[in-house]
Order: C-alpha cells, then structure tokens, then sequence
C-alpha cells in the first residue's frame, strides 16, 4: 500500500493533525461527529479552524449512530473521531452496526504516542485488535509517511464494493509529526478488486430463466439501497412484470403503493410476500444475503424455486443456500444489463393469486379497540406525512410496526439497524438523518426501552436546532422480547420491564417539546402538533402494553406457516 | 477433504491476525499455517492448511479475498502439488539403540542435528504422511518432543483455481 519513504523536496509537509483535516476536506467531508479527549487534542485544535461541520454527540455511540445514519440517508462516507481507550471503546456498537448493514463510515481513533502502546498507557486500548471484526478494515498509522494516504485508502475502501466502516488508529506523535502530503493518485491495493460489471454469461441465464418463469418473485436487500439501484429495480419489474419483496434492509428500494409490490418478507413480513415466495418458481434475490430471520427454516424456504443470486460480495453466494444461477456484480449494473433481454409476460394467475392474497392477508390490527394501538399511531402518522418522511426505529416492536404500516416509496427513506438489532439506534439516527438532510422530515419511532439507551443524545439535537421527531411506541415492556415470553416462555414476563421515567418532561428538561397521549381519539391532534414544532419533539404514545407483531414465523419454521393470521378475520 | 489454500499477502504488521481472526470468527478450523517472505519483500506467503468440505472451502476462500491485505489465494486441491513438512524431533536414545534409530533415520532421509548419551535430535523433512509414519516408527523409543512447520506446498507448473 502506502509507500512514500523518501520524498522529493517539492512535498508539503504539515503536522499531521493538519493533514488529517486536509485529507477530509480533500475528500469533501462537510460534517464530522466526534468526541475530545487527550489523545486526540491536536487534531481537535485544527478542526477548530476548519471548514467542516462538527457535531459534539453525548456518548461516543451516539456519534457513531449519528455519522452511519448521515451515511445511510446520503449515500456519502460518515466519519467519526473519538480519543484513545474508551472513546474508542465506546465506538463498538457502531462500528458493529455499521458492519452488518454494509454502512460507509471512516472513524479515527486517537491513540496513545507510539512509543507507548504496549505499556498499558493511561487510556491505552488494543483499538485495532477489539474492531477487528467489526470493521471492513482497520490500521494503525506508525509512520508519518503513511498518514496522508492511510486516510485516502480509507475512504476508498469504505466505498468500494460492498461498504462498510474503516477505522485509523492515530496516534498522538503521528498528529504531531511533519508529515508529507503526496499527490493524489489512483488508489492501488494490490488484490482488492471489485467486479461491479456482471458476467454477461450468467446474465442470459438470469435472463432465460426469468423468461421462462411463471411465478417469479424479486426478493431484493440493502444492496439496492446502497448501489442506487431502485429505477432499474423499478424498469426491471415492469418489463418482465415481476412482482417484488423487500427486506427490512431494502424498504423504499421499491414503492410500497404499487400493485405488484409485496411489501416486506421474513419473519413479521406480510403474509402476501412470505406465500408468494413459498410458491414461486424462481426467486431472483438482488443485493440480499438469505439471513435467517429472512428465510425461516432454509430446508423448506422456497422449495419450488430456482434461485438467482445477485450480490456484489461473492462471500454472500452460495453462503446459506444452494444457488442455480449466480451473478457476482453491482444491483444496480447487473439489472441494466439483464434489462434489453427480458420480455414481458402477462402471467395473469399468478397476479391474480397475489391480488388474493393481498386482499385475504393484508398487514392488520384490532381497529376498533379502545386502547391505543401502536400499528394506528404509525398509520396516522404515515398518513400525515404524505409517505414523504424518512423513518428511522430502535429495535423491537416498535421496528417492525414501522416497517409495516408506514408504505415508503424511495430509497434512503427508512434508515434502521437490520444486522445487528441495535437498540438505541433510534434517536441518534434521527439527529444523523436530519443533519444529512435539514429539510426532510425526520422521525424517529422509537420503543421505551430502546429509547432508554440513548436519549441522552435529545440535547444534542436541541443543541444543534434540529427538528427531529420522535414518535414513542410506549408499551411499557421491551415488548418483542415479552411476545417471545408470552408465545415460548409461558407468559412468564422475566425482567422485560422497565420503570419508565415521564418521558414528555424528561424531553422537555432536555429543551425539546414533549407530549403524552393516551387516549386514541389524541393521536391524529398530537402528530399535527408535533409535526408544526421546529424544536426537537417527544411524543410518548401510551400504548397497548401486550400488542404483538403479526404475522410471526416462528424461528426454526417454513416461511409460510405463519402465526397470528387469524387476527386478520377480524379485519 | 483437505485443502491447501496458498494466500498471498501483504507483508504488513496486522495481517495474520486479520486472517487468523477472520478464521476464529467464522468458526473455521485452521488445520495447519505456514508463513514467510516471498522473494518480493512488500509480500509474504501463507499456506494455510484447512480441512472441510467444499462449502465450507469455497466460503472459507472467499471470505480470505475479502480481507484487504491479502492479494491472492489459490486453492491446490485437485492439483499436482509437492507438499513438505518440516519438523525436528527428539528421540530417546541410548547408544545401545543407535544403530537402529540411524537406520531408520536414513530410511526416511533426515538428519541428525544434535545427539546426546540419552537422545537424539532428527530433522526430517516430506509430504505429511512420511512424517506421521516417521513419528510412529520412534515412537516405541520414546519421542520426547516435536516441532513442525506445518505444511508448506508448491504447485507443479500446472494450472489451479484462481483467485484475486
Ligand atoms: C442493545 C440491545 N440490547 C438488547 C437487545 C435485545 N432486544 C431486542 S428487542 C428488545 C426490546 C425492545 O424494547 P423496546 O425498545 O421498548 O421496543 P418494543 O419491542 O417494545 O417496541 C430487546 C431487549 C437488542 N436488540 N439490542
Ligand atoms: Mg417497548
């Protein structure tokens, strides 16, 4: 890789703290999300002039949450900084997150003086050892040769290919070290090579098999997300006439008001989706990887289909289940190519069929209880946002209620922690989406107990002007994991409750706007009011404490034998 | 089935532990590793030793490419391949059993590198299976310690899978 030992006269040399802030600006880093601490003082003290955004998060999480979630809803490299030892520490989770959901971040990490680590040096940690495995890659600068270009490839290699965080470990004599700033040049890492074409013998295959399909089904991920692919996924659709799922991964990747969209798959996915896939006589999965809360039981999950595998990580082919016809390459590259071959064909039946089910199993509650249901509280505010807000969840209920009665129509629209399962995503993510995009709105639908984790960050969001809002889906338990007690567990609720704080005042000691609601007939009046605030606004929504999410495929179960969809004869 | 995939790799500190690493992660069985330069000095070369069957190899190759510092791997199954081990053992010796150790040792092509009034220190080198018989063979003597490299392989001027 890097290799500028001897350099000409002519090279810049700067401290490195200052070519750090070069570096970013070179590669056009509007805001950085970062915390202080010793280690990292240099660096500080030159982006105290600089001309990038920074956002001071509450915890080093938060940060990391807020720069992946910047990344998600813009498609551009977040980037993190936090000092030595527990700053570093405190990243994990987010790189972690990052990591399962393919996230483009750089996090720079600061590290004690060289000619200390090993010593167990105050706020000494093995940064690069603990995120190892939570990184796409990680390195440690030791030479101030290589600091410039370490910081280049960094950003290359969180972009290229199939994405995810790089982190650099910078020590504190590395920031204060001449370093030389080489001309930029085309970034070679021998051996690192990405086949973003696909390989156009594979492609007519696909493409065959497509023509020749009755009943096909395009089941598409977060890679289409992330290669721009949802107008080509749309042209796809439409001149072979296929009908699509998405994953929680992908929702927005195609427009959930179509006809021929099936909304979501997998565990709480819509019956509609999980039976057509069931019975499909060729699955064409774009950018997805097959992950178990996915496919339920892998042995019966699709069993009358031919699988096409289109994934940009050859790692991800073959990984889970047998493929007949793999295409290694770009969603959205891949989907051009096939596009000229494909042929429409009517297959009336099996719309017809789809059109049953859809009318037979829509996603449904119990709509004329007198509680609150959570699943109204996201239609209602669905409805008053035109379909037009970016979302983005903690992990629970709360999460796939989201996914199920908000409809989203464009990509980078619902931003969540799909790997992972972060709770605490939430708020931070909100504060992140709202900062890559101040004029959207942005909601955050929020669990208690997910919102527990990192409220914190509301001050953050007050300190910042941000109107971001958080829809509270309040059922006063870590309600998924009581529904797993209540369906496997005997109903014996062990430890899945929390003594909530009034969260309407904790939001307003905080400076934002907090409301309670806990009437059914207050919910449509609270979402207007929220949505006029130009403060940062709580609304805690008192909740059906025991709703569950259905459908449910229990774990371990084929995708169509599906739990709960008696509830929808009450529809 | 077992396989040897020869990886090739940055020589940069930080790389065996990314892929050791990976393989710990991933819950891969290292069955042997082998390291060293390469006549290019930015480059080393790990033969890594694996045991599995094909599924597991395929993922276990394609997982390795991943990893930003390795630049290559090659998988010899199925190749005309000279595999070596490389290990010293001691053996319980006394003079009166000499004889019969240098024999055996000549047999198998080692070499004594050190021997004592109660010991003798052997090195031998070959495919795996010629170390195994070796060991057994000294084992009624008493093989008091080994050390081996764990495998390194070269292919025959023939083709192999690939990939970068
Ligand atoms: C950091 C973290 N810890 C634990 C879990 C396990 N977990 C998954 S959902 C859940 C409960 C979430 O409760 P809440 O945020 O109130 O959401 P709800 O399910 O009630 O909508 C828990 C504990 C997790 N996903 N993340
Ligand atoms: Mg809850």
């Amino acid at each position: 890789m890097s290799k500028n030992k001897s350099q000409p006269d002519s090279t810049v040399c700067k401290p490195g703290s200052q070519v750090i802030v070069d570096m970013l600006i070179e590669q056009g880093v509007e805001v950085i999300f970062g915390y202080l601490g010793g280690v990292v003082l240099p660096l500080f003290d030159k982006l105290y002039d600089a001309p990038i955004k920074f956002i001071i998060p509450r915890h080093e999480q938060g940060g990391c949450h807020m720069a992946d979630a910047y990344a998600r809803a813009t498609g551009k490299t977040g980037v993190v900084i936090a000092t030595s030892g527990p700053g570093a520490t405190n990243l994990v989770t987010g790189l972690a997150t990052a990591m399962m959901d393919s996230v483009p971040l750089v996090a720079i990490t600061g590290q004690v003086r060289t000619s200390l680590i090993g010593n167990d040096a105050f706020q000494e940690a093995d940064t690069t050892g603990i995120t190892r495995p939570v990184t796409k890659h990680n390195v440690i600068v030791k030479d101030p040769n290589d600091l410039a270009q370490t910081i280049r490839e960094a950003f290359y290699i969180a972009q290229a290919g199939r994405p995810g965080p790089v982190l650099i470990d910078m020590p504190v004599d590395m920031q204060l070290a001449e370093c030389p700033i080489p001309p930029k040049a085309k970034i070679e890492l021998p051996g690192f090579r990405i086949q973003y074409k696909g390989h156009a013998r594979q492609i007519a295959a696909a493409a065959t098999a497509i023509n020749a399909s009755k009943k096909p089904v395009l089941y598409v991920g977060g890679g289409c997300i992330i290669s721009g692919a949802s107008e080509a996924l749309r042209a796809v659709a439409k001149k072979a006439n296929i009908p699509v799922t998405t994953t929680l991964m992908a929702m927005g990747a195609y427009d959930q008001n179509r006809p021929e969209s099936l909304d979501m798959l997998g565990m709480h996915g819509s019956a509609y989706a999980n039976y057509a896939v069931q019975q499909s006589d060729l699955l064409i999965s774009v950018g997805a990887r097959f992950e178990d809360r996915v496919t339920g039981n892998l042995e019966t999950f699709a069993p009358h289909a031919k699988i096409v595998h289109i994934d940009l990580d050859p790692s991800n082919i073959g990984k889970n289940l047998h493929v007949d016809i793999p295409v290694v390459g770009d969603a959205r590259e891949v989907l051009e190519q096939m596009l000229e071959a494909l042929e429409y064909k009517p297959r009336k039946e099996w719309f017809e069929q789809i059109a049953a089910w859809k009318a037979s199993h829509p996603f449904t509650y119990d709509k004329n209880a007198d509680v609150v249901k959570p699943q109204y509280v996201i239609e209602e505010v669905c409805r008053q946002t035109g379909g037009d807000a970016i979302i983005t969840t903690g992990v629970g209920q709360h999460q796939m209620w989201a996914a199920q009665f908000y409809k989203y129509s464009q990509p980078r629209q619902f931003i969540t922690s799909g790997g992972l399962g972060t709770m605490g995503f939430g708020v931070p993510s909100a504060i992140g989406a709202q900062i890559a995009c101040p004029d959207r709105v942005v909601i955050g639908i929020d669990g208690d107990s997910s919102f527990n984790m990192t409220l914190t960050e509301l001050s953050t969001a007050v300190m910042y002007d941000l109107p971001i809002k958080i829809v509270l889906i309040n059922n006063g338990f870590m309600g998924m994991v009581r529904q797993w007690q209540e369906l496997f567990y005997g109903r014996r609720y062990s430890q899945s409750s929390l003594k909530n704080p009034d969260f309407a005042k904790v939001a307003e000691a905080l400076g934002c706007v907090g409301i309670t609601v806990d009437k059914k007939d207050q919910v449509a009046g609270a979402i207007e009011k929220m949505l006029k605030q130009t403060k940062p606004c709580v609304v805690d929504f008192r909740v059906d404490p025991e709703e569950n999410v259905w459908p449910m495929v229990p774990a371990g179960k084929s995708l169509h034998e599906m739990d709960g969809l008696d509830i929808f004869e009450m529809a | 089935m077992k396989h040897i995939l020869s990886t090739l790799v940055l020589n940069k500190p930080g790389v065996l532990a990314n892929v050791a690493g990976m393989f710990a992660a991933r819950a891969f069985n290292i069955d042997s590793l082998a390291v060293g330069r390469t006549d290019d000095p930015t480059l080393s070369r790990m033969t890594i030793v694996i045991v599995g069957d094909d599924k597991v190899v395929e993922q276990v190759r394609k997982q390795l490419v991943k990893i930003v510092e390795v630049v290559k791997v090659q998988d010899f199954v199925g190749q005309d391949v000279v595999a070596r081990d490389l290990m010293l053992v001691s053996v319980a010796c006394n003079p009166e059993k000499r004889p019969e150790i240098l024999a055996l040792i000549e047999m198998f092509g080692g070499k004594v590198v050190d021997i004592g009034p109660k010991f003798i220190m052997v090195e031998v080198a070959g495919p795996e299976n010629k170390i195994e018989a070796f060991i057994d063979l000294c084992r009624p003597y008493g093989v008091k310690s080994i050390v081996r490299t764990g495998t390194v392989a070269m292919a025959r001027q023939t083709r192999t899978k690939t990939e970068e």
